[in-house]
């Protein structure tokens, strides 16, 4: 261990901005493309069961229609 | 030789492979970070002429040459998308883009972070900057001919030609500290011959390094399922996908 406290760990030897700035920001920009391709993939999931189920719809209304 | 590709073509035996695939690079992944973050962070001692912010190096480089190697995949895909006009190549493109936007931007922005301490500027326009500035254009023109079409084949097609154009950029990017006089320091980490680094920094690079390049995998995987269904959405396999709601 390289840091005799919690405070000195986050002071960095003075350069702390700097380095949790690029920390931070690499992890929120991360975060946000794992957020964004999650969300991403259960709307087109969505998107698609939701087209299913309108041709699905029309296909029993014209049935019905024929009847 | 190239059989055992084949059946690859198809779009269902990808998206299979692609699920089977995300977890075990997610779980690589954050066994990989979690060691590499804790190694770099609280263990790696500082450097002896730039102290503590050389702890910036854990992120930045990895997240730099991964930014161009994540290219260079981008635009092998585009090369087999036009050559063998294969689709699935398209999506792979699609996939990757946003991938390596994000690994630019923190080269960046980690890069800007630690030059304002060492250099004494956040910004200067020489070329190793100046042509990863470039690098997150390419990444952002993709990403926005991808979306431009309504055809998402039309649009593939467009993004593909400007991912291969801009590979001209990687060789800049790579050796514009050789060919120019700039504020950035030369390649520390060389693949061929010894690093120039002591053991005790240069391990924690590699984890950090194989902890990133599996994230992007991981989301590369999960993204290119998703481009994959987009493409093919009115496909029976799909339909049975959707209707049976399986975890895929």
């Amino acid at each position: 261990m390289q840091f005799e406290s919690f405070a000195d760990f986050i002071a960095m030897g003075g350069y702390g901005f700097y380095v949790w700035l690029s920390f931070g920001s690499g992890l929120f920009l991360i975060g946000a493309l794992i957020l964004h391709s999650r969300f991403q993939h259960s709307s087109i999931k969505r998107d698609i069961a939701k087209k299913l189920e309108r041709s699905d719809r029309l296909k029993r209304a014209a049935e019905d229609n024929q009847q | 030789m190239w059989k055992w590709l084949h059946p690859y073509a198809n779009p269902e035996t990808t998206y299979q492979l692609s699920h089977r695939l995300v977890p075990w690079f997610t779980g690589l992944s954050g066994v990989l970070l979690t060691i590499g973050l804790a190694w770099a962070l609280l263990f790696t001692p500082p450097d002896y002429q730039q102290g503590d912010s050389f702890r910036i190096f854990y992120i930045h480089v990895p997240a730099a040459t991964l930014s161009m190697g994540i290219y260079l995949a981008m635009a092998i895909s585009a090369f087999c998308g036009m050559v063998w006009q294969l689709k699935l190549s398209d999506a792979a493109v699609a996939a990757i883009a946003p991938i390596g936007a994000v690994y630019t931007a923190i080269a960046l922005i980690t890069g800007a972070a630690w030059g304002k301490p060492m250099w004494g500027t956040w910004w200067v326009w020489d070329a190793r900057l100046t042509s990863e500035l470039v690098l997150l254009f390419l990444y952002l023109g993709v990403i926005a001919l991808n979306n431009a079409f309504d055809d998402r084949q039309m649009g593939g097609k467009a993004a593909g030609i400007l991912a291969m154009v801009g590979v001209i950029n990687l060789p800049i990017i790579k050796y514009s500290v050789e060919w120019w006089n700039t504020l950035h320091q030369g390649a520390t980490v060389s693949k061929l011959g010894k690093p120039a680094m002591s053991p005790e920094m240069f391990w924690p690079f590699v984890v950090c390094f194989l902890g990133f390049a599996f994230l992007a995998a991981a989301i590369g995987c999960l993204r290119f399922k998703s481009e994959i269904l987009l493409r093919n959405s009115t496909r029976p396999w799909v339909k049975q996908l959707i209707v049976n709601k399986q975890e895929l």
